[in-house]
């Protein structure tokens, strides 16, 4: 039995330790809105925020996160900084197909949270681990920008 | 009281007339709806409450569909956007096929260009009989009439009817059969910046993809299919991965194992576990270069004949200057940021599938032939697609959740790691083009040959899934017909054919040849992205052998080509061409006539000392007739040169013993925001009809970066990706 607290809420689930939190919260728990991108860390669809900060939960076991603040896209829009973002990506509607957004936000979001108003080398340096197949890039760059002017 | 009548009433009756379009109310309760004078293409449907629905038969992948077809509808109805809402239409060609096609899909950049005007006449129809309607009620002439935001307005007395309450009595009249279109200048709509609908669930994690599918007793299930292409299961042992908490089952597929279990992290424990033999059949050995000499072979036949005005040959023969170039494209994977996933619930008598696709009609026919089942009993509810790019016109993979399916009791959502999406896509194809051209002594093309060689797309999608009936046929046409009857696959010389210059003589040719058991399919851009990028790079040549300014050397050979010429002029005027750049930087242009678009590119680059490419910058000019959304058209454009980007430097698909050689993104490498250029969209004002838009992006930014890192270094790019070619 493993203990997270997600978005505010403490959730009892009976897995194994190594189970990626991914999995967790998108087949036990049903918290879709963290998506799989490839499982190894390598494209930052899956990125909740882990007592605040940025983290792949498609290669961090479950055991790992108990008893810490989880954060997924669903109750982002409750913090100050994920609010501005959701706001900015709709003031110029970023989103395409919309399947990477989730983790661009709680990417940004976090960025955001430790940098209120983020350089291009800030916004690099916390964006490149997100891959955006239609190329949304621009105007998360120019949301990100604008959240946090 | 007599039973309501049915949508499927109004179909049938629809749909036995043929041509123009049905309009549906919904009446509960009664039966004097009047829709016989028309079959279907849109359904559009009025609450009693005003709600306007409209039954969405085009996918939305990211292209801004669900916004545009909304604006077409809303624009002729007169409601605001915000009060149209959306619904999956269901599989059913008669009904939603493609006018462009005859099928029911998305894909080839034609929703616009195809429902520009069937969508207007819906709303046209519906807000004439919503006129009527309240002319009759009121007993004043309809002319006194009019509708706005939803409501129809007496103008001499200023009374007021909301749509809803005007529905029941609206259907009981004829529905005109050509409803005048609005001018447009009178367009509220049409040509405005219009917000994204899907946008607001889309930053919180509330829409819903076919990957987020979850039902009661659903389990899930991951795959290995053999990583030979052709090959076979020969024998697998399942005893560890049984033994994995929460593995319930282990399916054997002829070329695939699938494990099926509690959540996706024990069915990737459990697929781990396996020990599996594989009889990896015919193409064990097989490697790129096998393949590409076959391609090379090939290219040395005669090829079935594209386009041929003049006599190429008799002129490349008398041309002062003859220039000849290979290009090489290389196999293409699509990595749609969802992975390739589909749900399936197969019973005794039926079968549901949730699944994001281009093609619902092809996946129930899929699905039907695979269980048994008639057609009918074969249920798809389509879902927000993470992606497209061509892969979700494929139904490989709904076959294979269906077989999977079909062993499982229950529904199984069987989702493919990435390492499978990557090694089991069914890959853009590798093209090898042999093109010459033979100029005058002022360096213009008096000849022009191109032989374009490479697996047949369209032969393998005319063949296995088109079905065969009057509609496709009228819709493709005859002469794309015949073509294909000779052999002719049309989209891999889409964009090679006709190119906007003036070439007096010109021979396009096109040789079949097949890679042996690699699956082939369409990929953003299809034809043109392969064909545009020979075309493009080889007069840039042919600009640098006259060494003259490959801007106005193209210039030059636009005097028939009007909006070529313009897009031209206003990416090169954009971009400051000529203007001086640092060393180790460069600037190309690129040109693109297709999908009813005119676009055009300029490109700057810097290259390091390492051999490395930046993409600093892109300007595009583009000309895409009538605009619709005006920020989607940009948003598209964005997304085609970020996504043809990652192509011509880095996107490869290679095979070595018979296996895909790249397993995720560390291998197969797209482009990152840190490497995201700046990038400019310039729109014509027009008036000429809707172009497509989703693709055209793509397709032209890739000779406009070879052609900008020839300019930067001297090293022409004829063999894709860029890669380490320019590494020192």
């Amino acid at each position: 039995m493993v203990t997270l607290s997600i978005n505010g809420t403490s959730h009892t689930v009976d897995v194994p330790g190594d189970m990626p939190l991914l999995w967790v919260l998108r087949d036990v728990i049903g918290l879709t809105g963290t998506k799989f991108g490839c499982g190894m860390a390598l494209c930052g669809a899956c990125t909740v925020q882990l007592d605040g900060r940025p983290i792949r939960s498609c290669v961090t076991p479950v055991a790992a996160v108990s008893g810490k603040r989880i954060t997924t896209i669903e109750g982002i829009g409750a913090t100050p900084s994920g609010k501005k973002v959701q706001q900015a990506w709709l003031d110029l509607d970023v989103v395409q197909c919309g399947y990477c957004q989730s983790g661009q936000i709680m990417a940004a979001a976090a960025l955001l949270a430790s940098r209120p108003h983020p350089t291009d080398t800030d916004i690099d340096a916390a964006m490149a681990g997100n891959i955006c197949r239609c190329g949304t890039y621009v105007r998360i760059r120019a949301a990100i920008k604008r959240a946090g002017g | 009281m007599a039973p309501a009548l049915s949508r499927r009433a109004f179909l049938e009756v629809g749909a036995a007339i043929g041509g123009g379009l049905l309009l549906g109310f919904t009446l509960p309760g009664r039966t004097q709806g009047r829709a016989d004078r028309f079959a279907p293409n849109a359904f559009v449907r009025i609450d009693r409450d005003g709600r306007v629905t409209l039954i969405m038969h085009k996918v939305e992948m990211g292209q801004g569909t669900y916004t545009s077809m909304p604006m077409l509808l809303a624009e002729e109805l007169e409601v605001d956007l915000a009060q149209v809402q959306l619904e999956h239409a269901p599989a059913d060609d008669a009904l939603y096929a493609e006018p462009l096609f005859g099928v029911q899909e998305t894909g080839g950049s034609t929703s616009v260009r195809g429902n520009f005007e069937p969508l207007r006449r819906a709303g046209a129809a519906a807000r004439t009989l919503l006129l009527a309607a309240a002319a009759q009620t009121w007993k004043v002439t309809a002319t006194s009439c009019r509708a706005e935001r939803g409501e129809v307005i007496h103008g001499p007395t200023g009374r007021r009817l909301g749509y809803g309450a005007l529905v029941d009595q609206a259907a009981t009249l004829p529905v005109p059969p050509n409803p005048p279109l609005k001018d447009p200048k009178d367009w509220r709509l049409i040509g405005t910046p219009a917000k994204r609908l899907d946008s607001p669930d889309k930053v919180n994690g509330a829409a819903r993809f076919g990957i987020d599918e979850r039902l009661p007793g659903m389990q899930v299930a991951t795959l290995a299919a053999c990583p030979v292409f052709g090959g076979q299961l020969a024998s697998v042992d399942d005893t560890k991965a049984r033994a994995v908490p929460g593995v319930r089952q282990v399916v054997r597929l002829e070329d695939a194992v699938a494990v099926v279990a509690d959540h996706m992290w024990a069915a990737k424990q459990g697929l781990a576990a396996l020990d599996i033999k594989w009889d990896e059949g015919p193409n064990a050995k097989l490697g790129t270069a096998d393949i590409v000499q076959q391609l090379a072979a090939a290219s040395q036949r005669p090829g079935v004949v594209a386009r041929n005005d003049g006599d190429a040959v008799r002129a490349m023969a008398g041309a002062a200057r003859k220039v000849e170039a290979i290009y090489e494209l290389p196999f293409l994977a699509h990595a749609t940021m969802e992975p390739v996933n589909c749900t399936v619930h197969v019973r005794r008598d039926s079968c549901d599938i949730w699944v994001g696709t281009q093609v619902p009609t092809f996946t129930r026919t899929a699905a039907a032939q695979l269980t048994g089942l008639p057609r009918e009993r074969v249920q798809v509810h389509n879902h927000l697609l993470g992606g497209g790019f061509g892969r979700r016109l494929e139904v490989d993979f709904v076959r294979r959740a269906v077989r999977i399916a079909m062993q499982v009791p229950g529904p199984v959502k069987v989702v493919w790691t990435r390492e499978e999406d990557i090694q089991h896509d069914m890959y853009r194809p590798y093209y090898y083009d042999r093109i010459a051209a033979g100029l005058d002594e002022r360096g213009r093309p008096v000849a022009w040959t191109h032989r374009v060689t490479g697996s047949s797309i369209m032969a393998r999608v005319t063949s296995e899934l088109f079905p065969k009936t009057l509609r496709v046929m009228r819709a493709v046409g005859l002469h794309q017909l015949i073509a294909t009857v000779k052999g002719l696959d049309v989209d891999a010389v889409e964009g090679a054919a006709e190119p906007p210059y003036t070439l007096p003589n010109i021979r396009v040719e096109y040789v079949r040849q097949e890679p042996p058991g690699v699956p082939t399919a369409f990929w953003r851009g299809v034809g043109p992205t392969h064909s545009i990028f020979v075309v493009e790079s080889f007069i840039d040549e042919l600009a640098a052998a006259m060494q003259q300014d490959p801007f106005e050397y193209r210039r030059a050979l636009l005097d028939q080509a009007p909006r070529a010429k313009a897009v031209l002029e206003l990416a090169a005027l954009q971009a400051g061409w000529g203007r001086p750049l640092p060393p180790g930087s460069g600037r190309g242009i690129s040109l693109l006539h297709a999908f009813g678009s005119y676009v055009a590119q300029v490109a700057e680059v810097s290259v390091s000392k390492q051999g490395e490419v930046r993409v600093a910058r892109v300007v595009c000019a583009v000309d895409c007739g009538v605009v619709v959304n005006p920020d989607t058209v940009k948003a598209q454009i964005e997304s085609g040169i970020i996504f043809g980007i990652s192509g011509v430097l880095w996107g490869e698909i290679t095979f070595k013993n018979g296996r895909v050689e790249q397993h995720n993104f560390n291998d197969y490498r797209v482009l990152r925001i840190h490497e995201a250029p700046v990038i400019e969209v310039h729109l014509v004002r027009s008036t000429e009809t809707p172009g497509g838009i989703g693709e055209p992006g793509t397709s032209a930014v890739m000779p406009a970066v070879a052609n900008a890192i020839f300019a930067a270094t001297g090293k022409r790019i004829r063999k894709l990706p860029v890669k380490d070619q320019l590494r020192p």
